[in-house]
């Protein structure tokens, strides 16, 4: 990110300076969580929140490493893809930026995430905050099965104190938003569960969205579902990143070179190559990542 | 060499043999599991016919005759039995849950593992000496029984039966949802709350009624504990109280055999309640396994 003469007041010096390692956490700003930054209006977020910047993250299971010291930078309202052959490391890198990589017993991570220059893994962030904003939505679509097609969208909104109004505003607004209203409107109260995969899926894309992320993280949403549905997400994401900065892992080279304005290849833990999306997929600089595209391995 | 692949179809001599083990095994596992079937009717089958001349309404209805003598009825000792097991109910349900919930969703496995084997263990321990703990710990400091030593007793009987079961049902909460859950910037605690209980609810309800089953005919802890008791209908648990295990005890002590008829008719309401409870159980826990496949 350049320097930029009208950059708005609040931008700190780890944003001017982003290769300072040590900028980040002299923050001249009073320190503010993600989560407020998040529930601030949609309308007043700027063009260039949402950017997210890994510095050297790595990323370990015990003893074994699955990310070997990644930078990469996600450009705010861009699509990047994530591919390589399982077991790379990609998903576990994604599980970094919202610090669910942690979640599992004995993995944890170094380095630094930074969102809009704020490191995410500096000791004063509230991690439950983080996955606010930076929402995610998994493999297999998991609506809550106790819950309603509604009450699964705003289970986000519900626990942080939105009020009965408010949580029917942005939860109509977040099933709109997924491209789920017209069809749901008229069963907001039958079980979530009772909807087709493809459905299910964009219900949970609707759940990340109702609490407004800047950032939202995809891990291979479509490996569950049908063509017609996948041609579903991979339309939304289309649509949503207007909204949010996505970063999407997906195993299908075919689907990154749809949806993706950036693709990233990964190979055993380290990144090979980041390029636009068409140069990766046609004249790659790395001869693994040509090997990779052109179906050789993997 | 299409013809050696096809080889591996033929009878290789042993054919004959094998689909005779077949068949022996399937039959042997079919008789156990009727056998098993068997022992169940003809303890139902006996008790109820043993029982069948004592059962009636003014039975049911009716306090004890005055020194268990025969005629009376066992209202006092349905009622003892559900103030002392609801009681205990109430003690060592919330407590199974707490546990549960510890062992599963908070504590590190070096804990967790360790009070698994304790529960293990407490479930292990012959009622008789539950008992003699409690007989021990209150009766005596309190110079006399009461009904709230037999809950208590008996909710030491319960709280592993709950606690055990309730950890199974919440380890089977898939983990998928709890992520989303965290992934959606939910704290923990509030996931185990709204998303972790609501799913394993049917299961948490079955291993409550298990335990209520399971302590409603126990007689061991309740000897020591309430079991002599004023006559009439009693309420207060804070004295002793009848109860339907030590009624059928005392009945089949006694020398008549018009008491022994009523022992085998309470024996008969017993089953019959503890049988109902198992139906309820079980219906609780088909439907939440149905939510978690769902």
């Amino acid at each position: 990110m350049e320097p930029q003469p009208q950059d708005p007041p609040t931008m700190t010096e780890s944003e001017r300076e982003p290769r300072a390692p040590e900028a980040a956490t002299e923050a001249a700003v009073p320190f503010q969580s993600p989560a407020a930054q998040a529930s601030a209006p949609r309308a007043h977020r700027g063009r260039d929140e949402g950017d997210v910047e890994l510095r050297k993250l790595s990323a370990y299971y015990g003893s074994n490493q699955a990310v070997k010291e990644v930078d990469l930078r996600f450009a705010a309202d861009k699509v990047t893809a994530i591919i390589g052959p399982s077991g790379c490391g990609k998903s576990t890198m994604v599980r970094c930026i919202n610090r669910m990589h942690e979640e599992i017993p004995s993995a944890r991570a170094e380095g630094e995430v930074l969102l809009d220059g704020l490191d995410l893994y500096d000791e004063r962030i509230d991690v439950v905050a983080v996955r606010r904003a930076v929402g995610m939505v998994f493999q297999k679509p998991n609506p809550f099965p106790t819950m309603s097609v509604f009450d699964n969208v705003v289970a986000g909104l519900r626990l942080t104190g939105a009020s009965r109004g408010e949580m029917d505003d942005r939860g109509r607004e977040a099933l709109v938003g997924a491209g789920l209203w017209d069809e749901v409107k008229n069963r907001l109260k039958a079980p979530g569960v009772g909807l087709s995969g493809g459905q299910q899926q964009r219900l949970c894309i609707a759940r990340a969205l109702a609490v407004e992320p800047e950032v939202l993280l995809m891990d291979e949403p479509c490996s569950a579902l049908d063509p017609v549905a996948t041609l579903k997400i991979e339309e939304l994401i289309g649509e949503l990143k207007q909204r949010v900065t996505i970063v999407i892992v997906t195993h299908n080279m075919q689907q990154a070179a749809r949806v993706a304005d950036t693709t990233v290849f990964m190979l055993d833990g380290e990144l090979v190559e980041v390029g636009p999306t068409e140069k990766l997929f046609t004249t790659p600089d790395d001869e693994r990542t040509e090997q990779y595209v052109t179906g050789k391995f993997g | 060499m299409s013809a050696n692949q096809h080889a591996l179809l033929i009878d290789r001599g042993n054919l004959r043999r094998r689909n005779a083990v077949n068949r022996a095994a399937s039959w042997a596992s079919t008789i156990a599991a009727l056998l098993a079937v068997a022992v169940l009717i003809l303890v139902v089958g006996s008790v109820l016919l043993k029982g069948i001349g004592a059962l009636s309404w003014h039975f049911l209805t009716t306090p004890t005759a005055l020194f268990n003598e025969s005629g009376g009825g066992i209202s006092n000792a349905i009622v003892g039995s559900a103030i002392i097991v609801g009681v205990a109910a109430a003690i060592a349900i919330p407590v199974g849950i707490l546990v549960a919930l510890y062992t599963t969703e908070f504590a590190p496995a070096r804990i967790a593992g360790p009070v698994r084997f304790v529960l293990d263990v407490l479930n292990g321990v012959p009622t008789i000496i539950t008992g003699i703990f409690v007989y021990g710990l209150l009766v005596v400091p309190q110079q006399g029984q009461s009904g709230f030593a037999g809950s208590i007793a008996l909710a030491i009987v319960m709280l592993p039966i709950v606690a055990r079961t309730a950890q199974e049902v919440l380890a089977l909460v898939p983990s998928t949802l709890k992520e989303a859950s965290a992934a959606l910037g939910i704290a923990h605690w509030r996931t185990v709350l709204r998303v972790t209980i609501p799913t394993a609810m049917g299961g948490l309800v079955t291993g409550a009624l298990l335990g209520v089953a399971r302590v409603a005919g126990e007689t061991a802890p309740l000897i020591f504990a309430t079991s002599i008791y004023r006559q009439g209908m009693l309420t207060n648990p804070g004295e002793a109280l009848a109860s339907i295990p030590i009624f059928i005890f005392h009945q089949s002590e006694a020398p008549s055999p018009e008491a022994h008829t009523e022992a085998w008719a309470a024996a008969f309401v017993l089953i019959a309640v503890v049988l109902l409870l198992n139906i309820v159980a079980r219906a609780f826990y088909a439907r939440s396994q149905r939510r978690m496949k769902a």
